[in-house]
């Protein structure tokens, strides 16, 4: 693994009224890494979080931020160095859009000039025009678009770590959708740790790399969405998760997880009178054509080649075959293959290299491992 | 003898009077201002002060004007600074109660927001609290300011000077045109100072807050 980032050692906090908010938590996070953290509310997500950056103080335990004992850092320094986005946003009403963003560059002494600069950026980042947005006031914005205001604000001044407080809990269902898609886009872009808190399974399974599944102020299960959908620790996770593991799993699945390789069934697309050869061979009757590069140039069934006058021919080739994206999702790929009424289809990657193949055998497949592996009834 | 002559006999002596008036309120005003802002901070950081600080504050606004002058006297005398005293006290209800409300009722999502992206105690407090607290805070002198007025009038009873002694001058020696040359200058000043800061009240107000 690379390298831990933040580690929470047998942290606990009870609140002075003697609630037990969290409990003997220990996990680490490596460089780079989303962890999404979901639970019912009171589970104790919000305040795991707060207390790496000590808006909350734990009771117990210890924690790291870089290899630094959290506890031993100056408070305001340790702020400074995680970005805080949260559901309210709390954008200060008094400040345009550009002073709000800056706020954080500002009290780290950044000239006005360089603070300009890094607000323009950070607009672009977030999808809103400078120009439009840069002098608005909170009150004269959407709530996504507050939202954005308040994810570039978190960024300002590049903090390696960024805690997320349900920020898009507030939002309706399309923005929200939105802003979740803008934020994997984002996360290709900046590699960050980010950790944050959801109480949507959904949520937490399309953003987090791993996901920390949290009841009663413990960590129930802490892993890879994947996993916790093929294999939820016990009933609360499973019930998290919900009745649709499957569908939910095929939404984060790429083709390339569930294809065959081609193996067996390429013809070079200039030595096509061999077809006859390898069909035997390989038992199919259909071959995959690639040129030199291994580029997919078409599809050769036994009928187009026994019924050509010229065997060999390069026009044999049926070239409307569609084709599949190794990165394409598979639920909008099955819905395409039943739309179209095809029952397999070649797999290319972005260079248009031909990567393999994919059936609804696959699919088939695919379903009946999620519902053995999940212990689910139909 | 007709008031607008009386006027114009001793427009020197109005205006003097006038000028004294509004100095009086000034100074009561600033100082005010000052401590009363500051008891206010104070309150929002220590919360279990604050109902037993508003509760003598407010104890202090119900005493009769002559009341507390009566009081002042034996120990301090009488002019300009038993009535300052008086003058202050009497606004510290408006000024602490504003800035404690105004600040207090800040969303409190912005105060998690600027604690948890790493904003200092005093950086907070001048950055976001101040402003976004400032049209309420401004609410508080207005009244101040205009309750002054009235209480520096009565003050004259003391010697402290400014419009109000020709108002008991007049009624002591049965001259109406004199009450009138005092009365009306300072319900001008009043009215006056009240719209003033009506308008420095929304100059203040922060553009996004405008709304």
């Amino acid at each position: 693994m690379s390298d831990t980032i933040i580690r929470f050692d047998r942290v606990s906090k009870v609140f002075p009224e003697g609630t037990r908010a969290v409990d003997d938590v220990s996990f680490d996070i490596f460089d780079g890494e989303c962890i999404t953290f979901v639970g019912p509310s009171g589970c104790g997500k919000t305040t795991t979080v707060k207390l790496l950056n000590r808006l909350v103080e734990p009771t117990g335990g210890r924690i790291w931020l870089n290899n630094q004992d959290t506890a031993q850092t100056d408070v305001i320094a340790l702020r400074r160095s995680i970005g805080y986005v949260i559901q309210d946003v709390g954008l200060f009403p008094h400040m345009t859009v550009s002073q709000n963003i800056a706020l954080v560059p500002r009290l780290q002494g950044w000239s006005e000039k360089k603070r300009n600069e890094r607000t323009e950026e950070l607009l672009h980042l977030v999808s809103l025009d400078p120009a439009t947005f840069r002098d608005r006031y909170p009150h004269q914005l959407s709530g996504g678009q507050k939202q954005r205001v308040g994810v570039a604000r978190g960024l300002a001044a590049d903090p390696p770590v960024i805690l997320m407080d349900e920020p898009f809990g507030a939002l309706d269902p399309i923005t929200r959708a939105q802003l979740q898609d803008e934020f994997l886009r984002l996360r290709r872009r900046l590699k960050k740790v980010i950790l944050f808190v959801t109480h949507d399974m959904d949520e937490a399974i399309k953003l987090g790399d791993r996901i920390a599944v949290m009841r009663s102020g413990r960590i129930v299960q802490f892993d890879t969405p994947r996993k916790i959908l093929r294999e939820p620790a016990d009933p609360f996770v499973r019930d998290m998760v919900g009745r649709e593991g499957g569908i939910k799993l095929m939404k984060l699945l790429r083709i390339a997880d569930i294809m065959d390789p081609a193996d067996g069934m390429t013809i070079p697309a200039d030595r096509l009178s061999e077809a006859e050869r390898r069909m035997a061979e390989s038992g199919k009757d259909i071959l995959l054509a690639v040129d030199k590069e291994g580029r997919f140039r078409g599809t050769l069934s036994y009928e187009q080649f026994i019924r050509s006058e010229h065997p060999g021919d390069a026009t044999q080739l049926d070239r409307t075959c569609p084709v599949v994206e190794a990165s394409d999702r598979v639920d909008t790929t099955l819905e395409n293959m039943l739309k179209h009424k095809r029952v397999w289809l070649p797999v290319v990657g972005e260079d248009q290299k031909l990567r393999g193949i994919v059936t609804l055998t696959h699919f088939a497949c695919f379903f009946s491992a999620v519902e053995t592996l999940s212990g689910g009834t139909p | 003898m007709s008031v607008i002559d009386y006027f114009i006999k001793n427009i020197g002596l109005i205006l003097k009077l006038t000028i004294e008036h509004i100095e009086i309120t000034l100074i009561a005003v600033a100082i005010s201002t000052v401590i009363g802002v500051a008891i206010g901070i104070f309150i929002t950081r220590y919360r279990r002060a604050a109902t037993a600080v508003i509760g003598i504050a407010g104890i202090l606004y119900t005493i009769p004007s002559l009341a507390l002058f009566g009081i002042l006297i034996p120990f301090i005398g009488i002019g300009l600074k038993p009535t300052l005293i008086a003058l202050i006290l009497y606004s510290q209800l408006a000024l602490i109660r504003n800035t404690f409300v105004g600040i207090i009722h800040i969303d409190p999502s912005i105060r998690e927001a600027g604690k948890g992206m790493g904003m200092s105690n005093w950086q907070f407090l001048r950055m976001v609290e101040l402003p976004v607290a400032l049209p309420v805070i401004m609410a508080g002198i207005r009244t101040a300011a205009v309750m002054n007025i009235g209480t520096a009038t009565i003050a004259a009873y003391i010697g402290a000077g400014g419009l109000g002694w020709l108002i008991f001058r007049g009624i002591a020696s049965v001259n109406s045109n004199q009450i009138i040359a005092g009365a009306v200058p300072v319900i001008l000043l009043a009215v006056g100072v009240d719209y003033l800061f009506i308008l420095l009240e929304r100059a203040l107000t922060p553009a996004g807050l405008r709304h």
